[in-house]
């Protein structure tokens, strides 16, 4: 057991090390000592406030890369939680702002909508492919598209109707937000964040996880899921359909990836802007790569790039460029995966050796025998 | 199993054949100019087919006829490129740097060289260790723009005019020139306004006036694209892995290399069109004024069924549509466009007796010139969209006919023969 929890370990730890490395070098060759920038970083993100702003930063991440998870595990790729989530905070916010009501009701009702909007917009994707055999990584980019001009469309023609300088849906009443959870760090025994609310969708989010490992390992639905990811045709002569599949997963997907702009939306913004925060879908991917879409693996994976966002802030105010904090996160991507294949390697080598050798003594003993 | 459903006019090369079709290509080039006539007589304006708005839809289609070529060169060997906009990225950055520093031509060399990095990158990851093509373009898209902002506020300080998000401007841009003599011709005749005749000399003459050189290039890659591909060796090889690298192996290809090849020419391709973007439209570097265009050079090549004729004219489609949405009273014109364009396709459905198609779009075509009809300005956003909506329709409509390489995203370890 501790050693598969190590052996899963080590590709994302030498993918890190690899990104860090790189970084490194990029500060060494604009004469900027790397300890001195990672010290920078360490000592800035480790105080109360920064510590809320992480824990915030990484919400909507983990989120965004449960969604790309639950695609992952079936072998479905969701490159459209980008557009899914933003499309569906739109709305959320739009009709939320409609009406008041009390409020735990009320911000159940805008989680619902998102939720909602966020599976129908996948949902079309879905669709496309079990009907048409549309190819879904092509059709979630071009929604994606489609839902970036829909969001200027409705935030400029029909909201506003083009005279506001900043575009935004009305501002949903306060019944509607989830208080924050600043009351931790107190009771804890820490110095209480200053500036920064831990927000409160933390909670859901941490439900969010807990129901995903749950679905996934623990239900029949889930191990259909598996089982198609793995192996499809198995999965298909064993009586699972794949259709069915296909269409539930991506409006799980797509449901999960609504909810990735709330925990800013009810926590902070209390609105849709024209600037509403944007990239969390494709981060979002490089969260689940990295977390190895295990509930865990991803919670600590969008710890650690909600840490590089924080500190990345420090950098800025010492004249360091903090671009590096994006190069580190481009780099992980590409060498957890890479790193993932070269472990994979070399298990399997390990194992091919390790049976070579054991039959080897075997037949040594046969000739023994024989002799 | 596959069963090929290609057209019978097509070969095996993917070419159009015979001067049979050549006729029925010319024949349907005029009827869409006719269209465009009878729409703009009836909407009143001539900006459909002036040369201005087509020398636009040139300037605007010529990066994303790039980055499909792009697209075409990875896929055709196999590897999925999603990374295009990530290259194109680059190459536009590159090309402003040295536009800015060196000049123009240089611009475009180092912007080529800027692309074709990511693109050996990806080639790396996606060949040799042979992960994923999907993630490895996402991881593209997330780094490229992460280095360049990186240079960019190293190199950008502010003395030199630039900044973190952008480039100083280049000094000059690419010459551009008009083809002597056919150019005045063809302008007189536009001014002359006859019907069909002058709209035809207004298309015409967005391709010989204010034509940059580098824009002529780009359109010749067109057929070098297809010659190189489809009547060389190296082609036929690169084409192979794509197909089937197992079979290829067998007979001696070298998959790796070529696949490499492939990658890497695509990042070119890409990193061109940013090139472009600098040195002949925008003049600086401006981050996120890649705008989605290595996506839609994506789309042009599913749209163009994995042929560089076909890329062009998906590219041609959306280079269009975005030079009409640049002006105002041209946009409304497009939805008669469109509602006339899918009253043509309802009346070839029923001549070819698929009445439940014909009826579809005979609904549609009904549907467009209500909206036409009662409206007066249609949002822009609308425009921006159609590419991706044209595509998704294109996908859904017809994916029994477009083909793509048949181990097109299959990662391929050598020696794994099976």
């Amino acid at each position: 057991m501790i050693k598969r929890i190590g052996l899963s370990l080590i590709a994302p730890a030498i993918a890190v090390a690899f990104a860090v490395g790189v970084a490194s070098l990029a500060l060494v060759l604009v004469d900027v000592n790397p300890f001195y920038a990672f010290g920078l970083m360490w000592d800035f993100a480790t105080t109360s406030t920064s510590v809320a702003s992480i824990i915030n930063r990484a919400i909507p991440l983990y989120v965004s890369a449960i969604a790309v998870a639950l695609g992952f595990k079936m072998g479905l790729f969701n490159i459209g939680v980008e557009g899914q989530y933003l499309v569906a905070a739109l709305f959320a916010a739009w009709i939320g702002a409609q009406f008041t009501i009390w409020g735990p009701l009320h911000t159940l009702i805008i989680i619902l909508i998102a939720a909602g909007v966020g599976a129908a917009w996948a949902g079309i994707a879905g669709y496309l492919k079990i009907t048409r055999g549309v190819n879904e990584v092509v059709s979630t980019i071009m929604l994606n598209f489609i839902g970036f001009s829909v969001i200027g469309f409705v935030l400029g023609q029909i909201i506003i109707g083009g005279d506001s300088l900043i575009q935004s849906t009305p501002l949903l009443p306060e019944s509607a937000m989830i208080p924050g959870l600043n009351w931790i760090f107190t009771l804890l025994g820490f110095s209480e964040p200053r500036g920064t609310e831990l927000q409160g969708f933390l909670i859901i989010a941490i439900i969010l996880g807990i129901a995903y490992r749950f679905l996934v390992w623990k239900t029949r639905f889930g191990f259909e899921l598996r089982a198609s990811g793995m192996n499809p045709t198995a999965a298909r002569m064993s009586g699972v359909n794949p259709k069915r599949m296909v269409l539930y997963t991506m409006l799980l997907s797509g449901g999960a990836a609504g909810l990735v702009g709330l925990s800013t939306m009810l926590g902070k913004l209390g609105a849709f802007t024209q600037d509403f925060p944007r990239m969390y879908g494709f981060t979002g991917i490089a969260v689940a790569l990295l977390g190895r879409n295990n509930a865990v693996g991803m919670a600590l994976g969008a710890l650690l790039f909600g840490f590089m966002d924080r500190s990345a802030l420090i950098l800025d105010l010492n004249d360091i460029p903090k671009e590096i904090v994006q190069i580190i996160q481009g780099v992980i991507v590409l060498a957890v995966v890479i790193a993932y294949e070269i472990v994979n390697r070399w298990l399997q080598n390990r194992e091919v050796k390790a049976a070579s050798d054991a039959t080897k003594s075997f037949s040594e003993q046969a000739e023994e025998v024989a002799a | 199993m596959t069963v090929d459903v290609r057209e019978p006019s097509q070969d095996m090369t993917g070419r159009v054949k015979g001067w049979n079709t050549a006729t029925r290509w010319m024949a349907m080039a005029a009827i869409a100019v006719l269209i465009l006539a009878i729409v703009q007589q009836i909407e009143g304006t001539n900006q459909l087919t002036s040369s201005s708005t087509w020398s636009s839809a040139l300037r605007l289609g010529a990066p994303i006829l790039l980055a499909g070529l792009g697209g075409l060169f990875s896929e055709r060997a196999g590897i999925v490129n999603i990374g295009l906009e990530g290259m194109m990225i680059a190459g536009m950055w590159f090309g402003a740097w040295a536009g800015w520093q060196y000049g123009p031509w240089t611009g475009v060399a180092l912007g080529v060289a800027g692309g074709a990095v990511f693109g050996l990158i990806h080639a790396v990851a996606t060949v040799t260790f042979a992960v994923d093509q999907i993630v490895s373009g996402v991881a593209i898209n997330i780094l490229a723009p992460a280095s360049v902002r990186f240079l960019s506020s190293v190199i950008y300080t502010p003395d030199t005019g630039g900044g973190i998000t952008q480039s100083p401007r280049i000094k000059d841009f690419i010459k551009t020139f008009d083809v002597p003599w056919l150019s005045n011709w063809l302008v007189d005749i536009e001014e002359k306004a006859w019907f069909f005749v002058s709209d035809l000399a207004g298309i015409l003459g967005g391709f010989v006036t204010n034509m940059s050189w580098l824009t002529v290039i780009v359109l010749f890659l067109v057929p070098f694209s297809w010659w190189l591909l489809w009547k060389t060796a190296w082609g036929l090889r690169l084409r192979s892995v794509g197909e089937n690298p197992w079979a290829a192996e067998s007979l001696g290809v070298a998959v790796i290399r070529m696949k490499y090849w492939g990658v890497t020419i695509s990042g070119a391709f890409a990193g061109l069109a940013g090139a472009y973007l600098v040195v002949v439209s925008q003049g600086i570097y401006r981050e996120g004024s890649t705008a989605g265009r290595g996506f839609i050079g994506l789309a042009a090549l599913i749209f163009g069924n994995y042929n560089p004729f076909g890329v062009l004219a998906g590219a041609g489609v959306f280079g269009y549509s975005q030079a009409l949405s640049l002006r105002a009273g041209a946009v409304h014109a497009l939805l008669l466009l469109v509602a006339v364009g899918l009253l043509v396709l309802a009346v070839y459905a029923i001549y070819q007796k698929k009445f439940a198609n014909a009826g579809i779009q005979a609904a549609f075509a009904v549907g467009f010139y209500f909206w036409w009809a009662t409206s007066d300005v249609v949002a822009n956003q609308i425009i921006t969209a159609t590419p991706y909506v044209i595509t998704l329709l294109v996908l859904a409509m017809a994916t029994q006919r477009l083909r793509m390489p048949a181990a097109d995203g299959i990662p391929y370890r050598k020696g794994e023969a099976h």
